[in-house]
């Protein structure tokens, strides 16, 4: 092929590729006004005049806080064991879904060996249902089978960390470099010693920060979860939002204890990441 | 050691045509030949991390080959297996990778937990001392020289107990000075260690330094097996193919002077137990 021909060739991909961009912006545009629209449609309120009372409520619990004075942190303090049981639930879904989450991201990776191929598929599938019920759904019917409290929600949260965690880890397994596997692999090493020595030392300090991001989401989620009945902090939210104004300050402090909880579980999760990826231990 | 009609296809491609040699004693070999020439497949084949797609590697009138599972993992223990890319684990430690070469025969449960006795330890940094590299022995295997991972992995290797030795290009990425150690590394291994080393080589100046046989292929097939006096520059074209002059001294990477500088054998006890 000469030159000009490869030039042409290029200039044409580019040109296509620019056009396939294009499109790609007219049609994301088109959903979003398409949708605003049909939103706006159904909603009782519309759109633009709900807007303009966004601020109110919020604004509201503020000015409620703010007139508490000094008594909002002792406030705050009461809601410290309504706080730890959410971090509970949270905490326990997180390892045991995680665990799991291991064990189905390995038996997920396509690059990894496992025999017979179609278990990856398998796998896959079962984590892609794993995630496809909110949690929300799972703790629903869990607390209509086993009652209301905090172990329906832990079960909920678990099972959707699996395979959204799942999913995250073994796409981390395919990106994992090859040749230490193949290293071992000459050693005459198991598949299991292949993983923990080959693959595991590779990808943990990635599973660690996907792994701490999914608590904090976990946090949120078993919040939310107290408003179906699983306890803890959102139980505490679900009744002082319920009440409206004059509880406005006890809403503020639950708010407030969430925010620093997750502030602290981001510094936590870059503390440890750190110590892991340049720190001298070897795992 | 008898290999015969040893074959691997991929496809329509020929890697290997129908090999057949056989090593009676202990002895350097170094394989050579251009890229492609299917040097890295038989050597991944008598490792068994390639299946073969015919013929025959027999060792005391047992079929490698036929070997699967746990026996298959002995033997790939049996024989050691070093790499260009050196093919550590770059996050562990240097004696943590030394060790490695003991998973096998090491039960599953108690590796994963990262148990090793201390006998175990002490051999390995044994192993890593008779290489001159056992002041790195905490640092993480990524930190090293290319050259310095190079002889982690020859380590690795000593830790197996290996019967025999597979080198695949195993100086082709790096410096003529730790080159140089490498090799003068496994020619220690065939003469202290009395064992076969069969190693893929690039400079056909290593060969001929290091080696007690040559044998050279092209297109899957072996066109040269005999001692390295014999390989003549005529000899060298027809391995390569190349119609004109081949200069090797244009693309030599060896160090003028005296060749085998002896590694300094540092006697002391083991640094950590």
């Amino acid at each position: 092929m000469s030159l000009y021909a490869i030039q042409t060739e290029i200039m044409a991909m580019e040109k296509k590729r620019r056009l396939y961009s294009m499109a790609g912006i007219v049609l994301i545009a088109a959903v979003l006004i398409s949708g605003y629209g049909l939103a706006n449609d159904l909603n009782s309120g519309g759109f633009l005049t709900g807007m303009q009372q966004f601020f109110d409520y919020p604004s509201e619990i503020v000015k409620e806080a703010w007139a508490a004075g000094f008594s909002f942190f002792l406030v705050m303090g009461r809601f410290v064991p309504a706080l730890v049981e959410t971090l509970n639930i949270a905490g326990a879904a997180s390892i045991v879904g995680g665990t799991l989450a291991v064990v189905l991201a390995f038996l997920g990776s396509a690059n990894l060996g496992v025999k017979p191929p179609v278990v990856v598929t398998i796998v896959r599938r079962i984590m892609d249902i794993m995630r496809a019920f909110p949690e929300l759904i799972i703790a629903l019917f869990l607390i209509f089978i086993l009652g209301s409290s905090p172990v329906p929600a832990m079960i909920a949260v678990a099972i959707h960390t699996a395979g959204a965690l799942g999913k995250l880890f073994s796409e981390v397994n395919e990106n994992a470099d090859a040749d230490p596997v193949e290293g071992l692999a000459s050693c005459g090493a198991t598949w299991l010693q292949r993983m923990r020595y080959g693959v595991l030392p590779q990808v943990l300090p990635n599973y660690l920060s996907y792994f701490m991001l999914r608590f904090e989401i976990n946090v949120r989620a078993s919040a939310i979860l107290g408003f179906v009945g699983a306890g803890g902090i959102g139980m505490e939210l679900r009744r002082t939002i319920g009440w409206g104004k004059g509880a406005g300050d006890e809403t503020a402090a639950l708010f407030m204890l969430l925010i620093l909880s997750i502030f602290v579980i981001d510094q936590l999760s870059s503390f440890i990441r750190r110590r892991l990826v340049t720190g001298r231990d070897p795992e | 050691m008898k290999i015969a009609d040893l074959t691997k296809t991929f496809g329509k491609i020929t890697a290997v045509d129908a090999v057949s040699f056989s090593i009676d004693q202990p002895q350097m070999i170094g394989v050579i030949g251009p890229s492609g020439a299917g040097k890295s497949t038989l050597l991944r084949m008598i490792n068994r991390l390639t299946d073969a797609t015919r013929g025959s590697i027999q060792i005391n009138d047992r079929e490698i080959l036929q070997l699967s599972g746990r026996e298959k993992r002995r033997w790939q223990r049996d024989c050691a297996m070093i790499f260009q890319q050196f093919n550590l684990v770059p996050r562990l430690n240097v004696v943590t990778n030394v060790l490695m070469g003991r998973l096998n025969g090491h039960s599953t449960l108690k590796s994963l937990f990262s148990i090793f006795g201390r006998h175990m330890v002490d051999e390995a940094l044994a192993a890593l001392d008779r290489l001159g590299i056992a002041d790195q022995a905490l640092q993480r295997a990524e930190t090293l020289s290319g050259g310095q991972q190079q002889r982690v992995a020859i380590a690795r290797a000593l830790m197996q107990q290996p019967k025999m030795v597979l080198a695949d290009e195993p100086i082709a990425s790096l410096d003529p000075l730790s080159a140089e150690k490498v090799m003068t590394a496994l020619r220690e291994i065939r003469d202290r260690d009395n064992l076969t080393v069969l190693c893929n080589l690039h400079t056909l100046d290593t060969a001929r330094t290091y080696c007690d046989r040559v044998i050279g292929m092209l297109q899957g097939s072996i066109v040269f097996d005999d001692v390295p006096s014999k390989l003549t520059p005529s000899v060298v074209r027809d391995i390569y193919g190349a119609d004109q002059e081949l200069n090797e001294s244009v693309t030599s990477t060896s160090i003028p002077g005296p060749v085998f500088i002896p590694e300094p054998m540092r006697i002391r006890k083991p640094a950590l137990a």
